[in-house]
């Protein structure tokens, strides 16, 4: 079984055209990228907007949770039968599955932001304001910066997300690299389904790694945590008393 | 709704399949991430280990992994076996930093005393440190359930019978109530599942519930 | 000068916070408002820089009233330090400091090189600049809090429990950097702190509250030591208040006992020759003292470990309170007094001591708080010239 997966992906001609790796592979990440961009630009500033001001957390903490319970296959289908018979063309299976793609991928984003938000250090926002930030400034200067962490967790927990769906999504016809596992269970080829189901994984572990990295180089090291161990000075330590016998009141 | 009332049966039976498909992984998991998450923290350098080895499990696409592991394990790729396999990986993935979590939030000073008092390691484990942790261990674990309920309806499009079988065969006839229905039931098992473990918990925290009555 | 003028909060539960509020912070001073929890000492500052809104009345900062300006440009000209600073956790210690300025379009050049003045007046090394906020210690974060309020050079700073998170050690020596800074600054400063100790040590003038936000008493801290103005505010100034007060007054020219002196390494001879009473004290060369040691229980030259501690030694022309201790803590019962560069002038006795406090005149009691009660002394006759009037400034 692994000698066919291998010959298979080593099989030039599943490197060309229409069919082959690198362009389902390129659908795939278009995709995901377009759908998870999408999804942040909705769900960051609705979830900074949630955090920021207090209101609509009942929204958030729930519509994540219903989120999860929502089997995306069937969602997928749904959004077929739904918009489908009313769009024609490429149109008619592209857009149902991108609007699920959008829609699954905002919970974990809007969490994210949310809880980022929330987990600020009240002390540093109430010096913020103290000091004479307007309320935007402090979100710009001091919030938003502080919350990068988990909205990067959550925009990789997106992202995976999207990734799954889109796999899947090449059940209504959708391209990427879904249509090799796909295609190959319809034809009982397992080679291709196998080669299809490796590539999907190694695409989701790279750009999991390139994310991490994204994440790695934008959120203040102030916050991970990660500088070289110096040593404390401490001026607060009084220089050790030359005359111990007697001790001079300051 | 004339379509449910003709296929009860068969909604229900798919129903029991997926409870099985979701909910054994859940308890394997659960036994699984417990003696990992306690080597996670006892063993420093291992944390990182184990919460990056479990990350790239989880990053992995379930279709990708259903289809993966017959391959590494020699079963039949239509073999049910599969499905709870990839499920308990998943389960396990999810559980292992929740239970490190779970037990690394119970105050030393508990932890302390009680070894002042006595306690060799295991049995401070069962005893002290476990059951502090059930509240957040919970906490992951009602995720976990939601998320299995919903990822194990994909192993429809390998041919595994559970309530996913409701889209595709929906789907292959442009059927809509069968998804419907199916829908609605994933995200009813799902609460079920939640409440259970919501139910569980309680029941097993006796003194968070004290507090709260006297509170 | 900052005027409150009856200045109240009331909650819309009923809860009234601060109530009818009215006091002066004089300009370039430092005005504590001390009480106990619920006293609206926090509410009333906040108030200032409107932090919080007054439901009543009206706060005026130099004839501006505080309520007609807008007030993220009024926040931007008052320091603000609060209990654990508040820094931006994801900027360097540079970068904090420099908030302010930035937020008033200083360039970056010109604010980055006055933030690291500041880090160097609040006594942090230049090294700490490149630093994230948690890589530092409590007190290192709460003088960065401090340089980054004085960072824009603001004439007013609004100080909330600023020391209260540290331990006492440190906070003793962030209070007295708090008071050599403001010695060279001058600003006006108003400070809020649940501990009365603080608040007379760093006042020039305290400002007691009561729960609701009422004015107990306002006064300087000698004055409020001496004359409590009622069952309260005595209670809450604590015991001691006696020995307290003498913080505040300047010891006098005392005519002081020769004292000889022998060095280390003496004989035990040549040590029970100078000795007196059977105590002689030891110094080193410059004659700056080391300790006592009793002559007739050593056998072997003297050495440091032989040494009696235990003694305090009170510079010249230090507070009274310095003086008494030095000459009550002595083993040898004479209370070592030294001159600025430590050297012995010679020693005093506790009751020589006694005798000048009780020769001084306590702080007069202004008229409006004549009552008759116990508390109350009828002023002295005036004071002999010489004695020092009651000394604001704290143990310096």
């Amino acid at each position: 079984m692994i000698n066919n997966i291998f010959a298979w992906l080593t099989d030039g001609a599943h490197w060309q055209g229409y069919d082959g790796i690198p362009r389902r592979l390129l659908e795939h990440l278009a995709y995901s990228f377009t759908a998870l961009l999408i999804a942040a630009l909705i769900a960051i500033p609705l979830g900074l907007y949630i955090g920021h001001t207090g209101r609509g957390r009942f929204l958030v903490v729930n519509a994540v949770g219903a989120a999860r319970a929502i089997p995306s296959l069937g969602l997928l289908f749904l959004a077929f039968f739904w918009l489908g018979p009313r769009l024609s063309g490429d149109i008619a299976f592209l857009a149902p599955a991108g609007l699920v793609l959008v829609v699954l991928a905002i919970p974990p984003i809007l969490s994210g932001a949310y809880a980022g938000v929330e987990g600020v250090d009240p002390d540093a926002r109430d010096a913020a304001k103290g000091m004479g930030m307007r309320g935007s400034q402090v979100l710009r200067h001091v919030e938003f910066p502080c919350a990068l962490p988990l909205i990067m967790s959550g925009v990789r927990s997106g992202m995976l997300q999207v990734i799954a769906t889109a796999t899947i999504a090449a059940v209504l016809g959708l391209g990427g690299l879904g249509r090799f596992l796909i295609d190959g269970l319809a034809t009982q080829d397992f080679s291709q389904t196998a080669s299809g189901a490796i590539l999907v994984a190694v695409l989701a572990l790279v750009v999991d790694l390139a994310l991490a990295l994204v994440q790695r180089s934008v959120v203040s090291r102030g916050l991970t945590g990660r500088y070289r161990p110096v040593e404390t000075f401490n001026p607060d330590a009084g220089a050790t008393p030359s005359a111990p016998a007697l001790q001079q009141n300051a | 709704m004339t379509w449910l009332r003709d296929h009860f049966g068969e909604v229900l039976s798919l129903t029991v399949q997926h409870i099985y498909l979701a909910g054994v992984p859940l308890i394997l998991g659960l036994l699984i991430a417990l003696p990992l998450g306690w080597l996670a923290r006892r063993y420093r350098g291992l944390y990182p280990v184990l919460i990056i080895g479990t990350g790239l499990l989880y990053t992995i696409p379930s279709l990708a992994l259903f289809i993966m592991l017959p391959v590494l394990l020699g079963t039949h790729v239509l073999d049910r076996t599969n499905v709870l396999i990839a499920m308990t990986i998943y389960t396990v993935a999810l559980l292992v930093r929740t239970v490190a979590d779970g037990l690394g939030a119970v105050p030393d000073a508990v932890n302390q005393s009680a070894t002042a008092m006595g306690y060799k390691r295991g049995r401070r484990f069962v005893s002290v440190e476990l059951p502090l942790a059930v509240p957040v261990i919970s906490a992951g674990l009602r995720v976990a359930a939601v998320s299995n309920v919903s990822i194990v309806s994909v192993a429809a499009l390998i041919g595994v019978q559970q309530l996913g079988s409701l889209f595709t065969d929906g789907f292959s006839r442009a059927f809509v109530e069968p998804i419907l229905v199916g829908v609605v039931a994933c995200v009813l098992l799902a609460l079920l599942f939640d409440g259970v473990i919501l139910g569980v918990t309680f029941l097993a925290t006796p003194w968070l519930r004290a507090g709260k009555a006297s509170g | 000068m900052i005027r409150f003028d009856a200045v109240s909060k009331h909650y819309p539960g009923g809860t009234k916070a601060v109530d009818e509020l009215t006091f002066e912070a004089p300009a370039g001073q430092i005005t504590v408002l001390v009480g106990p929890s619920g006293c609206g000492k926090t509410t009333s500052l906040r108030m200032i820089n409107r932090m919080i809104e007054p439901t009543g009345g009206r706060i005026w900062i130099d004839d501006q009233d505080t309520s007609t300006m807008d007030e993220t440009e009024l926040r931007r000209g008052i320091g603000y330090v609060i209990q654990h600073a508040g820094l931006f956790p994801h900027r360097t210690i540079v970068a904090n400091i420099a908030t302010v300025p930035r937020l008033l379009g200083w360039d970056k050049c010109k604010a980055e090189t006055r933030a690291l003045e500041l880090l160097e007046r609040v006594g942090l090394p230049a090294g700490f600049a490149k630093r994230y906020p948690a890589q530092l210690s409590g007190g290192e974060q709460q003088r960065v809090g401090v340089a980054r309020a004085l960072a824009a050079d603001p004439p007013v700073m609004l100080m909330d429990e600023p020391f209260s998170a540290v331990d006492p050690v440190v906070r003793e020596q962030l209070q007295d950097e708090f008071l050599r800074l403001q010695g060279d600054l001058g600003k006006t400063i108003v400070f809020v702190t649940h501990d009365i100790d603080e608040a007379i040590k760093l006042g020039d003038r305290v400002a007691v509250l009561r729960a609701g936000g009422h004015l107990a008493q306002l006064a300087e801290p000698a004055y409020l030591l001496a004359h409590p103005v009622d069952d309260f505010v005595a209670d809450f100034v604590g015991k001691d208040r006696g020995y307290r007060a003498l913080s505040f007054q300047a010891s006098p020219h005392f005519s002081l006992t020769q004292e000889q002196t022998v060095p280390l390494g003496a004989t035990p001879a040549q040590a029970a020759d100078a000795a007196r009473d059977g105590w002689i004290l030891v110094a080193d060369a410059s004659r700056r003292p080391l300790g006592w040691i009793e002559p007739d229980r050593i056998t072997a030259l003297i050495q440091p470990e032989m040494l009696a501690r235990g003694g305090t030694v009170a510079t010249v022309g230090g507070p009274l309170r310095n003086v008494l201790d030095a000459a009550l803590s002595s083993p040898s019962r004479r209370g070592v007094i030294v001159d600025e560069r430590g050297a012995v002038l010679g020693t005093i006795r506790a009751h020589e001591v006694l005798a000048e406090i009780e020769e001084r005149a306590r702080p007069e009691l202004h008229d409006e708080d004549s009552q008759p009660a116990e508390e109350a002394q009828p002023a002295e006759e005036a004071p002999p010239a010489e004695a020092a009037p009651p000394a604001e400034e704290a143990p310096a």
